[in-house]
């Protein structure tokens, strides 16, 4: 399953921590170019810290981050922002900042003292506010948004920043379940039209399942298993990751796996574990 | 605008159409704001420095101060001398360390992304002021040697809360900050009882800050630090906006942590030159980001932050040294008075910070 597809994106032994905790201990993962690659792992187990270490946020105390074949941390900043966008897990919009301010803040790094705003700069902020569905919030203050509402509009910022790779950490917070599809879609779509390569941690496994070329699952800062939906996602892995009995069954919809938690109760009394009353058959 | 047409299932494409005219106007609305913000704190300032220069227990016409400002006299020797050496400087002087107090007030919070996180809050005005007082009672020094070693000593102390804290974005760093500003107090307050005599005026001028004894020496001083720092300043502020998204974000966009430092140091700096010439002025950094903000419909604002740092010591100055009895009260005592129900009606409606961790 190593395949050695081509990778501008490339964690090489990298160790990450804060202070004198290390989170991720000696990872290496290579991101396939213009692939959408799915991060899962149980709470804490350091997903958004590894996101955080290829975006050069952290300096690796051990490895690499290769970005074109360079490290990322000796890297200019505004030249990786130029190639690599990512969206943090809870990001906070400053007091007062409108939509179309906070989405417009993502060309940053496409401008410098000589080159201010341009006719391009509104181009992609409209595109970005269009895709995300945004565009009737552009005059609002962020602050006052519904969760999944500003969730979509940070969204609209990464868009903005028009790169080729996007790091997204839990793009689908916050959204109700039309829009986690909603949004899935965009970046599938994203990933299609335009080739962006996309890494995204999210927690809904099915959905990963669904819209993951592949998937890498981590448990305490290190890849336990790495592939395609189906290799990855087996009851074995589900099991050894996130510590839940399942059942994993083809999904009905897209034929990729579909886990089915077993758990303690199942909601009818008298209904008995390992006993599914219905059987579903694709 | 109707409130649940948040049908998203056809809604992504049937709105997929960029819409850039909307765009275009949606930007201008709150540049406007902002122009129009600046506008009139830039004319407030103006109408405080002349009311300074002007108004008082010695009143000038404004045709006759011109005329003595371009040096064409009006052949009345005390008229002169009060304007050119009394009032004409220490407005001056007021308006620039007001300028450094708001811009330098304005940056730290919206950095810090806290509206405690003033640097008169987390020591470095008192730092800096300790500094100065060494220099000047243990070391006998004076002038620029003494705003030298303003500077110096708040560069140190932010490099020490910095450390305590554990860095620039910590929760703890306003607590470790009003910790290291108590103990820089008494060791003023240390000096100036050691000291052979005490002078109140002085000890006054080190602990709250006045604008009393300022000069022309004070507004050169200003004058340099200002056209050094502000260039400074307006380069690294551009990245203000993106630093005010938080570490994450910002590194993402393509500004560092070391960037959002930088201008840090430039704040620390200015506050540093202000207290040099005027002292600590109580609150003052502190009350000028938020006004600024308000008036800007909550958004930061830098030079409206320095613009109303310069009204408000203006008019402080000029309410203490002729509106409040007999006695001449230093300009730090008003700012004080009104930054402390501030303070407390800040921390009463809960508003310490915006970031998570
Ligand atoms: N800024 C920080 N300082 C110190 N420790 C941190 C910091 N951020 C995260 N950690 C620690 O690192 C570990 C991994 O955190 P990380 O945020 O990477 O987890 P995660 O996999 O993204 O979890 P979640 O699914 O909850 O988002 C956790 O134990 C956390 O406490
Ligand atoms: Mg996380």
């Amino acid at each position: 399953m190593s395949t050695t597809a081509p990778t501008r994106l490339y964690a090489e032994g990298v160790s990450l921590g804060y202070d004198d905790r290390t989170v991720v201990d000696d990872l290496t993962v290579a991101i396939p170019d213009g692939k959408v690659t799915v991060i899962v792992g149980g709470n804490g187990c350091g997903k958004s810290t590894l996101l955080r270490g290829m975006a050069r946020l952290l300096r690796p105390r051990g490895g690499a981050v290769l970005l074109d074949g360079e490290a990322v941390h000796t890297m200019p900043t505004k030249q990786v922002a130029r190639r690599l966008g990512l969206l943090p897990q809870n990001p906070i919009a400053p007091e007062g900042v409108t939509v179309v301010d906070l989405v417009g803040r993502g060309r940053h790094p496409h401008q410098s003292a000589l080159r201010r705003w341009s006719r391009d700069d509104d181009r992609a902020v409209a595109e970005a506010l269009a895709l995300t569905d945004t565009t009737d919030l552009a005059e609002r203050v962020v602050d006052e948004l519904s969760g999944g509402q500003r969730q979509r509009v940070w969204i609209a910022m990464a868009l903005a920043q028009g790169t080729d790779l996007l790091l997204l950490d839990e793009p689908t917070t916050y959204l109700d379940v039309a829009h986690q599809v909603e949004m899935l879609d965009l970046l599938a779509e994203l990933n299609l039209r335009a080739g962006t390569t996309i890494v995204m941690v999210l927690h809904d496994l099915n959905l990963s399942a669904r819209y993951a070329d592949r998937l890498v699952a981590m448990k305490e800062g290190r890849v336990v298993a790495e592939g395609t939906p189906a290799e990855v996602v087996t009851e074995d892995t589900v099991r050894d990751v996130f510590g839940l009995e399942s059942r994993v069954i083809p999904d009905p919809v897209s034929h990729t796996p579909l886990v089915v938690p077993v758990g303690r109760h199942l909601g009818r009394p008298g209904a008995t574990i390992g006993d599914p009353p219905t059987k579903e058959r694709p | 605008m109707t409130t649940t047409t948040d049908r998203p299932t056809t809604a992504l494409h049937a709105a997929a159409v960029p819409d850039v005219e909307r765009v275009r106007r949606a930007r201008r609305t709150p540049r406007r704001r902002h122009a129009l913000v600046v506008m009139v704190l830039a004319v407030a300032a103006l109408v405080a420095l002349l009311v300074n220069l002007l108004l008082g227990s010695y009143t000038f016409t404004a045709p006759d101060a011109v005329r003595i400002i371009v040096g064409s006299g009006i052949d009345r020797p005390t008229a002169e001398f009060i304007l050119m050496e009394q009032k004409l400087p220490r407005a001056l002087t007021a308006l620039l360390a007001g300028l450094c107090f708001g811009a330098s007030g304005a940056v730290f919070q919206t950095v810090l992304r806290n509206p405690l996180a003033s640097p008169d809050i987390v020591g470095i005005s008192t730092g800096a002021s300790a500094a100065a007082v060494v220099a000047l009672l243990v070391f006998g020094a004076r002038g620029d040697v003494v705003a030298l070693a303003a500077e110096v000593g708040a560069v140190g102390i932010a490099l020490v809360v910095r450390w305590v804290a554990g860095g620039i974005g910590s929760y703890r760093l306003v607590l470790v900050g009003v910790g290291i500003a108590s103990a820089m107090l008494s060791v003023i307050h240390y000096l100036f009882t050691r000291a052979a005599i005490w002078d109140a005026q002085l000890a006054l001028r080190w602990l709250t800050g006045s604008v009393a004894a300022a000069g022309w020496d004070e507004v050169r001083l200003l004058v340099v630090v200002l056209v050094v720092l502000l260039p400074l300043l307006w380069w690294s502020a551009s990245s203000l906006r993106i630093t005010e998204l938080g570490p994450d974000a910002a590194s993402g966009l393509g500004v560092t942590a070391r960037r959002a430092e930088l201008v840090m140091l430039v704040a620390v700096l200015l506050v540093a030159a202000g207290v040099a010439v005027v002292g600590p002025i109580a609150f003052l950094a502190f009350l000028s980001g938020p006004i600024a903000r308000a008036m800007n419909a909550g958004r930061t604002s830098v030079i409206g932050g320095a613009l109303v740092g310069a009204t408000l010591l203006l008019a402080a100055d000029y309410v203490g040294h002729y509106l409040i009895g007999d006695v001449n009260m230093p300009a730090g005592i008003i700012t004080g008075a009104v930054g402390a129900p501030f303070l407390l009606w800040l921390m009463a409606r809960g508003a310490t910070g915006r970031s998570p961790r």
